[in-house]
């Protein structure tokens, strides 16, 4: 037990705060904003690194747990903390910040105390969403990370940021409705927001089973919009050609992913079994229609939001399989989506910055003159469309097999049709863009290669995405951990969260009845 | 046994205020010309928070009547005076630096929003029917005026008198239901009438008399469907005067309601809640929608406000102390983020309101980074994000409502808000958006001393109420239990009004 571990969370989560507040009083002048933003973030990663060295593995329950009374009537604490679940996306979260601090270095010119203490409220909050053990603690971090998103959509948009906000505001806000009376709900019947007294008691069948199908639907309906799942990925392409590229790179999916996970599959686990084989359904359709539609995008941060369409559907395959290997599986390909995601908008940003064009068609043949662009590009590439030794690949493998021997054949042959597509798209892409004749205009422009600040960031990234794929059993480790004797209790605690205790036994209990079913 | 004393302690903010008004017109008369004029506004500032700082002290009074049973201090009056006192606080410091330097009445100005105080605080204490209408009249007359006060653009006079007609059609079904009340129950004492209505010779006379004062009440915390006169009123009214006007009497005006449907008609429920239930669906439905479309700021703010008052009946929709307390609370959060807002505008727009139009009010963030800032940030609070008052304000409505069982009508609140956002946020992102280029560069407004003042105490309780709301909901609590205990009705509370009847 180290001294800091009861505090971590709370500096983790004040860090930021504490570098917006900075940003915000201090000039704006010869680059202070954007030095305070580094630091600041380079800090918080620091301190989110504490949580792997001190987790202990194959413990159960919450570590680092902390639990202060806030408001005594309804009873609302903070109570925050981490499990297998939790601990590597909060260390994503802290690691993309200083990513995407370099990101905006040279392409944030106006305004720049707002954009950097937005960004940095931003952090505080996707950490909040991350580490909320109270459910009322995680509405509001869940509702304030959309607002400095939002804002700073609306500020930095390239053509019609208002409406690109606007749209992406609504399109998570009015989900969320539903899904704050279906707390208030749970708390008129329980008298709590604690997520682990709140497990017990959705276990326990006390609650009215009719009731509750609506109340699962409602965390559901809002999780599902802000992954997307499809249908409801309206908000996606425009919120993706709108934002500053390092907003897009530090919310793609994760959020959304995770609340599916903790809260809708953790919380409700009866529920999401019997809605299980629509969200795979929707997630299969999703992988192959964004695959489809990614093929077919003139512009390049179209692409790439449709290709995160396809990609995330895939984990929320990994996610419904409702395997404990599915969900090691998913967690993984969160975390490798959110390293290969952010170098691959990385480089984008580079070209966007260098010839102010986001047409595919307008680029061709920039390798000659960008080598080590095209070099790093590629190597995301690969990664993505999920190469073996490379990070993309494991998640997909884990979540292919787990499909195929838990769920479905079918599902599985048919969500493997997107990988293959994926490759089609993103090869394309880098075709399009690296290599062919050079002789349309704006790529005709001279310019200089990725410059240091750049490949800083750019070569931790690669290397991080080898080693993700050479030994996956760093991460996973701790994800799943080593199984213990199970308790009486493993059905009802039978979800993520509680992988760590009943890793094995789960296994066995959770009937794969996807199959059975339709 | 002593004789009947009218005990001053208990009016002593109604007092304080009173004398500040005189001593204002008083000044203001018999003064040169020479006469800075402005220091009247800070005079009336100063009696403000003083009243705000007596009816503080009150809390250590006794709970009880006083001058015969017809006003009354508990933890509800003191709650709602220390709200409206802060409300006016921020509106005279709001006019003091954005009335116009060579305006004339800055005297009756001040005085008027003090008087008009008066009445406002008078409204949340009497437990005397006609002491409440005396009130209410007091403050609407003050308001009348000074919705007029900007006289020489033609639509101040015009939203005057519109406010005015109106105004009085409302307050005359108001006192129409006070005389039925009276003529079914031979009182208009709240207490008294609380004890005889349950056995009144003619159920029929309470039941119209109840549905006449909801209807003055309705009018006065513009809830639809009486709430037409708002949106001009508000666009036509100088914007520091509707900071006051949209929050100040519709505080009060909600005291009123609460006082009237938990202490007077509490054994009428399954009759009242239904009505505030359609009323509240009507308003927010109706404010929301018409808000989506408009294109001036304040009408927007207007149609906002209406779709508010919907929010905060939601709370009575909430059994007893429960329903009470988020009631207060809510007009706590609403009045803090809605003064706050009008005071942005007020800012931004300037007197004249040049800069009225939403489109008007692009790049503001790029223009002047703090005032931009506020704006968003009262615009998020009015959205109901959480860490802002807002957020707690709908958070404890909706419980309530959630407790009383009416989860139909949360689910259409919280709709409702998803669709408020779209406005709300339009103009938060507009503001954010980057100046055109072709747009006329405007000065960066000057902020004074008074403005600042204002717009930190708004944005200091906005946050407050949502990062650490547990001392209001604590206040709010114990004066939702004053309300629903009241004492006994008790024929020696007439003849010893200075005993405590408790």
């Amino acid at each position: 037990m180290n001294s800091l571990d009861p505090s971590i969370l709370s500096l983790i989560l004040l860090a930021p705060l504490a570098g917006a507040i900075l940003v915000a009083l201090l000039p704006d002048r010869s680059g202070i904003p954007k030095w305070i933003a580094l630091i600041t973030t380079l800090v918080t990663f620091a301190f989110t690194l504490h949580l792997p060295a001190h987790f202990i593995s194959g413990q159960s329950g919450f570590q680092f747990e902390r639990n202060i009374p806030w408001i005594a009537e309804p009873a609302i604490s903070y109570h925050v903390g981490v499990d297998g679940l939790s601990l590597w996306l909060v260390v994503l979260t802290g690691l993309l910040a200083p990513v995407g601090v370099l990101t905006s270095w040279n392409a944030i010119e106006k305004r720049r105390k707002v954009f950097y203490s937005l960004f940095l409220v931003q952090q505080t909050a996707m950490f909040g969403v991350f580490v909320s053990l109270d459910l009322m603690l995680y509405y509001g971090f869940w509702e304030l990370s959309l607002v400095p998103m939002a804002i700073l959509i609306a500020m930095y948009g390239r053509k019609e940021g208002p409406k690109a906000a606007l749209k992406f505001f609504l399109f998570t806000f009015i989900p969320s409705a539903p899904l704050l009376v279906a707390i208030l709900w749970l708390y008129a019947r329980t008298g709590t927001f604690n997520f682990a007294d709140l497990q017990l008691q959705t276990a326990s069948g006390m609650l009215p089973a009719g009731a509750l199908f609506w109340v699962a639907l409602a965390f559901l309906f809002a999780f599902a919009v802000k992954v997307p799942v499809f249908p409801l990925h309206g908000w996606l392409a425009d919120t993706y050609n709108e934002a500053p590229v390092a907003l897009a790179m530090v919310v793609a999916g994760k959020l959304g992913l995770y609340s599916m996970l903790r809260f809708h599959v953790g919380l409700f686990p009866a529920q999401a079994r019997a809605i299980a084989p629509l969200l795979i359904a929707l997630a299969v359709i999703g992988v192959l229609y964004g695959a489809c539609l990614a093929l077919v995008q003139r512009d390049f941060w179209r692409l790439i939001a449709y290709a995160a369409l396809s990609h995330l559907s895939l984990i929320v395959l990994g996610i419904y399989g409702l395997t404990p290997t599915g969900w090691s599986g998913a967690v993984y390909q969160i975390l490798s989506h959110g390293v290969v995601d952010a170098a691959i908008f990385l480089l984008l940003g580079a070209l966007e910055f260098r010839y102010a064009s986001t047409v595919i068609s307008s680029y061709g043949g920039i390798a000659a003159k960008l080598p080590r662009a095209a070099t790093y590009f590629v190597i995301a590439t690969l990664a993505m469309i999920g190469l073996p030794m490379l990070s993309g690949f494991v998640g997909e493998f884990i979540i292919f097999t787990s499909t195929f021997t838990g769920v479905s054949r079918g599902w599985a042959v048919a969500a493997a049709l997107g990988v293959i597509l994926s490759a089609a798209y993103m090869l394309s892409l880098v075709q399009r863009l690296f290599y062919g004749p050079q002789d349309t205009s704006p790529a005709s422009q001279p310019v200089s290669d990725l410059r240091f600040g750049e490949l800083a960031v750019l070569t931790p990234l690669v290397i991080l995405m080898l080693v993700m794929g050479l030994s996956p059993s760093l991460w996973l480790n701790s994800i799943q951990t080593q199984p213990q004797p199970p308790q009486q209790n493993a059905v009802a605690v039978g979800a993520p969260g509680f992988v760590s205790e009943t890793g094995e036994s789960n296994a066995a209990s959770l009937p794969p009845d996807p199959e059975a079913q339709p | 046994m002593t004789p009947p004393v009218p005990s001053i302690e208990r009016i002593l903010p109604e007092v304080v205020l009173t004398l500040t008004g005189v001593a204002i017109m008083l000044i203001d008369a018999s003064a040169p010309p020479s006469f800075p004029r402005r220091l009247l506004g800070w005079v009336a500032a100063v009696g403000t928070t003083i009243a705000l700082w007596t009816s503080l002290w009150q809390l250590s009074l006794p709970e009880g009547t006083g001058f015969s049973s017809t006003v009354e201090t508990s933890a509800f009056t003191v709650f709602f005076h220390v709200l409206i006192c802060g409300i006016v606080l921020v509106a005279i410091l709001l006019a003091l630096d954005t009335l116009p330097e060579k305006s004339h009445h800055f005297g009756e100005f001040f005085a008027l929003v003090v008087f008009g105080a008066v009445g406002m605080c008078l409204m949340t204490s009497a437990v005397e029917l006609l002491v409440i209408f005396i009130a209410l009249e007091i403050s609407s007359l003050s308001t009348y005026i000074l919705a007029a006060y900007r006289k020489h653009t033609g639509r101040s006079p015009e939203a005057s008198i519109k406010y005015f007609l109106l105004g009085s059609f409302a307050t005359a079904f108001l006192l129409y239901g006070i005389a039925l009340v009276f003529g079914a129950t031979g009182t208009t004492q709240i207490y008294e009438i609380a004890y005889r209505a349950p056995s009144a010779q003619n159920p029929a006379l309470i039941l119209a008399a109840l549905a006449l004062m909801l209807v003055g009440i309705f009018f006065k915390v513009s809830a639809a469907p009486f709430h037409v006169w708002t949106p001009d009123v508000y666009e036509g009214a100088p914007t520091p005067v509707v900071a006051l006007l949209s929050t100040a009497p519709k505080v009060a005006a909600f005291a009123v309601l609460l006082r009237i449907v938990y202490e007077m008609f509490p054994a009428l429920h399954s009759l009242w809640a239904p009505l505030l239930w359609i009323v509240s669906v009507l308003s927010m439905t109706v404010g929301n929608l018409a808000a989506l479309r408009q294109k001036n700021v304040k009408r927007m703010l207007a149609y906002s406000s209406i779709a508010h008052a919907g929010y905060l009946l939601a709370a009575f929709a909430g059994t007893g102390e429960l329903g009470i307390s988020a009631a207060a609370f809510y007009a706590a959060a609403y009045a803090a983020t809605n003064v706050g807002i009008f005071a942005v505008v007020s800012v931004i727009a300037g007197y004249d309101e040049n800069l009225s139009l939403i489109d008007d009010f692009r790049g503001l963030v790029y223009r002047t980074p703090l005032l931009g800032g506020l704006l968003i940030f009262f615009l998020v609070s009015l959205t109901g994000i959480p860490f802002t008052g807002g957020f707690f304000g709908k958070f404890y409505t909706f419980s309530a409502a959630i407790n009383g069982g009416a989860v139909a009508l949360v689910i259409i609140g919280l709709l409702n808000s998803g669709l408020a956002a779209a406005y709300y946020l339009r103009l938060a992102f507009v503001a954010a958006q980057r100046p055109s280029p072709d747009q006329p560069s405007t000065p960066a407004p000057q902020i004074g001393a008074a403005v600042g003042a204002a717009l930190g105490l708004a944005a200091v309780v906005t946050l407050i109420l949502g990062v650490a709301p547990g001392a209001t909901l604590d206040a709010t609590q114990s004066a939702a239990h004053t309300l629903q205990a009241p004492p006994a009705p008790a024929t020696t509370a007439a003849t010893d009004p200075t005993l405590p009847t408790r």
